[in-house]
């Protein structure tokens, strides 16, 4: 298993006793919780019955939360997202899970238009406490429609929220929050974190929506990654510090709300930002971060720190493994680029080593 | 009943079929194969019958689970399974993988991954159809293949209604093989009457409950004439049943989703066994003979093909 050892600063200011657990089973420990917490709380969408369980993460809910609180529906996306919509109008609390990022462009519709919007258009009258589950997905060739990451066109709307947490702590802490949540939240999942573990305390918790947070503490360069690029930002990190660079990563955990100030708090102190995207960088994640990063200079009047940004390549994801390689940013592309920005145009060039084996070649489909 | 040429050929391609995606099982663990493979094994007839009656400018819309009717159709089988090894020589020069197969000169419409989501797209091609023929005076016919899932999308109850209201040169088929991944139908459908629901878009429906590849097969040819000649689309329900999993090389009859009395039924059922023994020794021995040589060279041309350059990576992102 690939785990992400060393504890999160929240994790160690949290008394509570910890344990090492998968993503994916922190997820499914959420649900469990929550559902038997607050008995608005409903679980539904294609194969969440299954004995697979959407990778393992609902495994065992129907049995213990019966066939009205969990279960599976046609293939009718469209429809089920505005049938979600109703019932958190109603008063319930859905969950509505999709297997691939992918399929969401079919609820495009009932989010953008429905769940978005009712609260304010019908000022306050009603509210829609929804959770949209969604995983990205990634290798074994996932090819052109199992693989996107769409965040960014979520993030474009006012009244939804957007998460993307990138381990089993605030994978299960955001969950929660979600769930309590009175918006309807986009919970973005990936593939290959599902197997990832890390330190999650045994009793409830909430990660907050709209609050980033800093990985490890660096002053060189600041590196601000998404969903399962943290886990490449911090293998760069390590890179970075075996030739003495010391990278500050960040994750925004939340793309929208986004906490900026974290960000810039970093930004100040290293002078330098580099985002690293899960996503295409046009009209991203990554341009509104950068761009806030500037506005935000401007209005306090100080210098304009180093800015670059990386992510997908601005193409359809090939299925093939030789051009899919090029498709991402890695480990070693990520610490050459924050090499770069360190050392300036004229350093020597620097080729970090290959990395060990990681959870991206641990991945084997069939799906 | 049907003479020996076409027996044997509905025989040749249908084994070439299971043949290639028992092939890709057995080499899948060598991980030369990097693509989530739906293999079609057990419902061969469907794509057989389909394709044989129609021409070669006909074309076919298909979903991931579309080996079966790329070569039923007549699909280049040395590029398709270099597409599957993610090789430059591949039918999308490994940009598909499994999941997205092509052959426009054989008249194979490219294939989604996204359930449904070919059907509407496959109607505007026969729209497109419809029109040609105006000038060419040639009636092309188009097929888009859905499974009992893709029924559900909201699209497929669009396309058909438009369709119908066209006259579209359109055949629509279900291939039902009772499960989405692993949901049986029971748990998707109030009830179990598609052609009853269809037929009130004012098409003509057929029920095939058997996958007998002739039954297929003449429905296709009685369709294909009436459409020819503008009578609008069809649509035709294909009961079948998958063998193997909904994705990937193995057997998954140990599942508790999973019926093996059923499997049983279908397997004594199987088509290929069936019209193996219609055919004479010697014929059927040559067939499988030309099977295997085949399958042994496209399987070397997949090895032995390059991967695409680095600069592939960027082309095809716009047309010229
Ligand atoms: C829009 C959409 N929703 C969900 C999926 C996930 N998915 C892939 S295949 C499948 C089952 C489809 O079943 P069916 O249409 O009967 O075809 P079969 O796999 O049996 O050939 C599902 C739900 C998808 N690919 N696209």
């Amino acid at each position: 298993m690939f785990t992400q050892v060393e504890k999160t600063p929240a994790q160690t200011e949290q008394m509570s006793e910890t344990r090492l657990i998968r993503y994916v089973d922190a997820l499914r420990e959420a649900f469990e919780e929550e559902m038997a917490r607050d008995p608005k709380v409903f679980l539904f969408g294609l194969d969440v019955d299954d004995h697979k369980g959407i990778q393992g993460s609902t495994i065992g809910l129907q049995e213990k939360f019966g066939k009205d609180r969990v279960f599976c529906t046609p293939l009718s996306e469209d429809a089920m997202t505005g049938v979600a919509i109703g019932a958190a109008i109603a008063g319930y609390r859905p969950i509505h899970v999709h297997i691939r990022m992918d399929f969401m462009l079919l609820c495009m519709n009932q989010l953008v238009n429905m769940a978005a919007k009712s609260h304010y258009m019908y000022n306050g009258q009603v509210k829609v406490p929804l959770v949209v589950r969604t995983m990205i997905g990634r290798s074994w060739g996932q090819g052109g429609q199992h693989s996107q990451a769409l965040h960014s066109m979520f993030m474009h709307v006012p009244g939804l929220k957007v998460v993307a947490p990138a381990n089993a702590h605030d994978a299960k802490g955001c969950m929660i929050s979600a769930i309590r949540d009175n918006n309807p939240v986009i919970f973005i999942e990936h593939r290959l974190l599902y197997s990832t573990e890390g330190y999650v305390p045994t009793k409830s918790y909430e990660v907050p929506l709209g609050k980033a947070r800093i990985l490890t503490e660096g002053t060189d360069i600041t590196i601000v990654a998404v969903s399962h690029m943290v886990m490449e930002a911090l293998r760069a990190k390590k890179h970075l510090e075996s030739v003495g660079i010391n990278a500050e990563v960040i994750d925004p955990i939340t793309l929208w709300p986004l906490d900026m100030e974290t960000i810039m708090q970093s930004v100040k102190k290293t002078g330098k930002l580099l985002m690293v995207d899960n996503a295409w960088l046009t009209c991203g994640a990554s341009s509104e971060i950068l761009t806030r990063a500037m506005e935000m200079c401007q209005e306090e009047d100080i210098s304009i720190p180093s800015l670059a940004r990386m992510g997908f390549a601005p193409t359809t994801c090939p299925t093939t493994k030789p051009l899919e390689n090029l498709f991402y940013p890695d480990a070693r592309s990520i610490a050459v680029k924050a090499y770069q920005m360190t050392q300036g145009k004229k350093a020597k060039t620097w080729e970090p080593p290959v990395s060990a084996n990681t959870e991206i070649d641990a991945f084997k489909g069939p799906f | 009943m049907y003479d020996q040429i076409i027996t044997a050929r509905l025989y040749k391609t249908m084994l070439l079929i299971r043949q290639i995606e028992l092939r890709i099982a057995e080499i899948y663990y060598t991980d030369a194969i990097k693509s989530p493979v739906h293999l079609s094994v057990g419902q061969e007839s469907i794509a057989v019958g389909v394709c044989d009656a129609l021409e070669k400018d006909d074309i076919v819309s298909n979903t991931y689970r579309c080996h079966a009717t790329y070569i039923a159709k007549g699909g280049n089988l040395f590029e398709m399974m270099a597409e599957l090894y993610g090789k430059a020589t591949g039918c999308a020069g490994g940009k598909a993988g499994s999941m997205h197969l092509v052959d426009i000169k054989n008249g194979v419409m490219g294939a989604s991954a996204v359930v449904g989501t070919t059907i509407p797209v496959a109607t505007g091609y026969a729209l497109a159809m419809q029109n040609e023929a105006k000038i060419t005076g040639k009636q092309r016919v188009v097929v888009a293949l859905c499974g009992d899932g893709g029924t559900e999308e909201g699209c497929f109850y669009e396309s058909i209604n438009f369709a119908a209201l066209r006259k579209l040169p359109i055949i629509f088929i279900c291939e039902n093989n009772r499960l989405a991944i692993h949901t049986p139908l029971e748990k998707r459908w109030a009830t179990d009457q598609l052609c009853e629901r269809i037929a009130t878009f004012g098409i003509k429906t057929h029920k095939i409950d058997d996958a007998d590849v002739f039954t297929i097969r003449d429905t296709m040819v009685n369709a294909l004439a009436d459409i020819r000649k503008g009578s609008g689309p069809i649509f035709i329900e294909c009961a079948t049943y998958r063998w193997l999993e909904h994705v990937g090389p193995l057997d998954d009859h140990k599942d508790d989703y999973r019926n093996t009395k059923e499997y049983q039924t279908w397997k004594d059922n199987d088509q290929i066994l069936r019209l193996g023994k219609m055919l004479d020794e010697k014929t059927r021995i040559q067939l499988e003979d030309e099977v295997a040589l085949t399958l042994q060279q496209i399987e070397k041309f997949a090895e032995e093909s390059p991967y695409p350059a680095a600069e592939e990576l960027y082309t095809h992102v716009y047309a010229s």
